[in-house]
């Protein structure tokens, strides 16, 4: 392997990796503040790229039937909850978010022409048809159970990502899609040739990652995501709800599940079942920094797209399996590092 | 009884259970407007339980519960913070690796919401209540002194600008000379108007602050009265103040040792 192999396998590995770490922070962030282990992470990167590809091309996306479904069922659940405890001040604020708000989403998408829009608009487009997923998702299979053990929420969050993945298959059929790409610009540095694409993803996760980093140092309510995780009844008590700090969080998995699914349309052929793969090497990187740290899965992350890139080269046909392998001495080392910190109660 | 104002908090008949088990027996209890309640009693009685109970972190099987002259039908926590009523709890329940300044902050969530945008004004409030807590604001939480948390956890119930303070045990393993801090905080609370529901073991000094005191024993309220005259009845004496006067019961952990 000549340096300019090495260089370009590297390249590769970044933008994957980039894509990855979003996955990663995901994941961590979901998981620390609702102990739910979001296998369906994935779901949304599919869903972000099957959606915009579909609009792309003119047909009605089948996120859209699935936005409408899950807001139909919220809706009820919610009313009837409603109804029970006699607050009738919550139903305007569930129809408009579980009504009025997908069925605004459907007269976008048929009035509009979605595919003669410019690609940013199809871009919200898409985001505004799978982000509300997450909440919706959070609503109505994690939200009753906030009180059970981890296990038990994992097995459910598995329960979901099956679910998505066959209602993927029937919204979206077996067939992949490829968007085109942002940018067909190249650039040669020094010898190096760095392609426009591979510069919108490392660009498009350092952003987001910086606005993240922001939301939960400056904001308010990214430092009540940070309190729900550290202290539940904490939180409580200082009126962040748990159902609120769970709903935030399932949203920002969706947004970016979704955004790292339209950064890689353009790399990958995406079909309905990609995203557990995509999102399962999120996850090695999440499980480096033990579930816990941003940075450190941040980082592992960047390592998974590096290992994958390196290993396809040398080994193509144990690419996923060297991958998924490196887990086992990463929680061999976690074991032996980690002294276990009793959380103040 | 206690005030010309109608009471604050209304507690009748309160009974809460574990499971099968009943650690609350139809308790009835009322904070007067602007007053000092104390509950008294030894470890177990259920005292937590009954501000659970009252803050909504547990559910009740039975009973009443009027806030600001409201029944309250459906007793969520959230709900009772946006009321006015702010609990700290017997943990603390702080936010460990966040700064101090975040943790006042996130005292002042609820309002925030709310949209009541004065936590910059309300924190410079608790600061010039706990000057400690201005000199380690971007100090994280877990590494502060057991005064300095308590302090924190004190500070941070106010940032809400609570009508009711709901307070367990703020004296528990704390040193004597900062009990006597926190309780002068207490009393300057009543002074601007906060009523306050005091959970103590250190009854002698929950009884000099206080208006009013309920002694719960095994679930049970066994005696009530005004904290003057509790503070003088033979029973309570014998089993809160102790025989031996004020040195030893100065502090909640030096229970008397048989000798
Ligand atoms: N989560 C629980 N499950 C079962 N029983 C409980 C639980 N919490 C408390 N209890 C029981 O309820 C009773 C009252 O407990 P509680 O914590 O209210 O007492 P307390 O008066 O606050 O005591 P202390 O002064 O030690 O804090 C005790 O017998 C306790 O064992
Ligand atoms: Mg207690």
């Amino acid at each position: 392997m000549d340096l300019q192999i090495a260089i370009l396998l590297a390249q590769d590995g970044i933008t994957n990796g980039a894509i990855y770490a979003l996955l990663a922070l995901a994941l961590v962030l979901v998981f620390a503040v609702t102990r739910v282990i979001f296998i369906p992470q994935g779901e949304f990167v599919a869903l972000g790229a099957l959606t915009l590809a579909s609009l792309q091309v003119g047909k009605t996306p089948g996120t859209l039937w699935l936005l409408l479904g899950a807001g139909v069922t919220v809706a009820l659940v919610d009313l009837v909850q409603a109804l029970q405890r006699g607050s009738h001040r919550r139903m305007p604020r569930i129809i408009a978010w579980n009504l009025i708000y997908p069925g605004m989403a459907a007269a976008a998408i048929f009035l509009l022409k979605p595919a003669e829009m410019a690609m940013p608009l199809q871009i919200i487009l898409t985001l505004m048809l799978v982000v509300p997923l997450g909440p919706m998702i959070y609503r109505l299979a994690f939200q009753p159970l906030a009180e059970a053990p981890v296990l038990v929420l994992l097995i459910v969050a598995v329960a979901v990502h099956l679910a998505l993945v066959g209602l993927g298959l029937l919204f979206f059929g077996a067939e992949g899609s490829r968007t085109p790409a942002f940018s067909d610009a190249s650039y040669k540095l020094g010898g190096i040739v760095i392609s426009g694409q591979t510069l919108w993803v490392v660009g498009a996760s350092v952003t987001l990652i910086a606005i993240l980093y922001q939301f939960f140092e400056r904001t308010f309510y990214g430092k009540a995501l940070r309190a729900t995780a550290i202290n539940r009844t904490g939180a409580r008590l200082m009126g962040i709800s748990t159902v609120m700090a769970g709903k935030l969080s399932f949203l920002l998995a969706a947004l970016i599940g979704a955004l790292s699914g339209i950064l890689i349309a353009p790399i990958t052929t995406i079909y309905y079942d990609t995203g557990f793969l995509v999102g399962l090497k999120g996850f090695v990187g999440a499980i480096v920094g033990g579930l816990a740290s941003y940075p450190i899965a941040a980082v592992g992350a960047i390592l998974v797209g590096l290992l994958e890139s390196y290993s396809s080269f040398w080994a193509s046909a144990f690419k996923e399996v060297i991958v998924f392998t490196l887990i086992i001495p990463v929680l061999v080392w976690r074991s032996l590092t980690t002294h276990h910190v009793e959380e103040e109660e | 009884m206690q005030s010309e104002h109608p009471p604050i908090l209304e507690v009748t008949d309160l009974c809460v259970s574990y499971g099968k088990v009943e650690a609350l027996h139809h308790a009835n209890l009322t904070v007067g407007a602007g007053k000092i309640v104390t509950v008294i009693g030894p470890n177990g009685a259920g005292k937590t339980t009954m501000l659970g109970a009252i803050m909504g972190l547990l559910p009740k099987s039975r009973g009443d519960i009027r806030f600001l002259g409201e029944p309250q039908a459906e007793i969520e926590v959230e709900r009772m913070v946006a009321k006015g009523m702010s609990l700290v709890p017997e943990s603390r329940a702080l936010f460990g690796s966040m700064t101090v300044a975040d943790n006042l902050l996130m005292g002042s969530f609820m309002r925030y919401r709310l949209g009541l945008r004065d936590h910059a004004e309300t924190m410079e409030r608790v600061f010039t209540i706990f000057p400690r807590l201005k000199e380690r604001r971007e100090q994280q939480a877990g590494t502060l002194s057991g005064g300095e948390r308590q302090m924190l956890a004190v500070g941070r119930a106010l940032m809400a600008k609570p009508k009711l303070l709901l307070l367990d045990e703020p004296s528990l393993g704390l040193a004597p000379l900062i009990v006597k801090e926190i309780f002068h905080v207490i009393a300057d609370l009543k002074q601007a108007g906060v009523s306050i529901l005091l959970i103590e073991q250190n009854a002698r000094a929950a009884l000099q602050v206080a208006d009013y005191g309920y002694v719960l024993e095994t679930g049970e309220i066994a005696l009530e009265g005004p904290a003057d005259q509790l503070a003088h009845d033979p029973k309570v004496i014998e089993s809160y103040l102790g025989l031996g006067g004020a040195a030893q019961a100065a502090s909640s952990w030096s229970a008397p040792v048989a000798t």
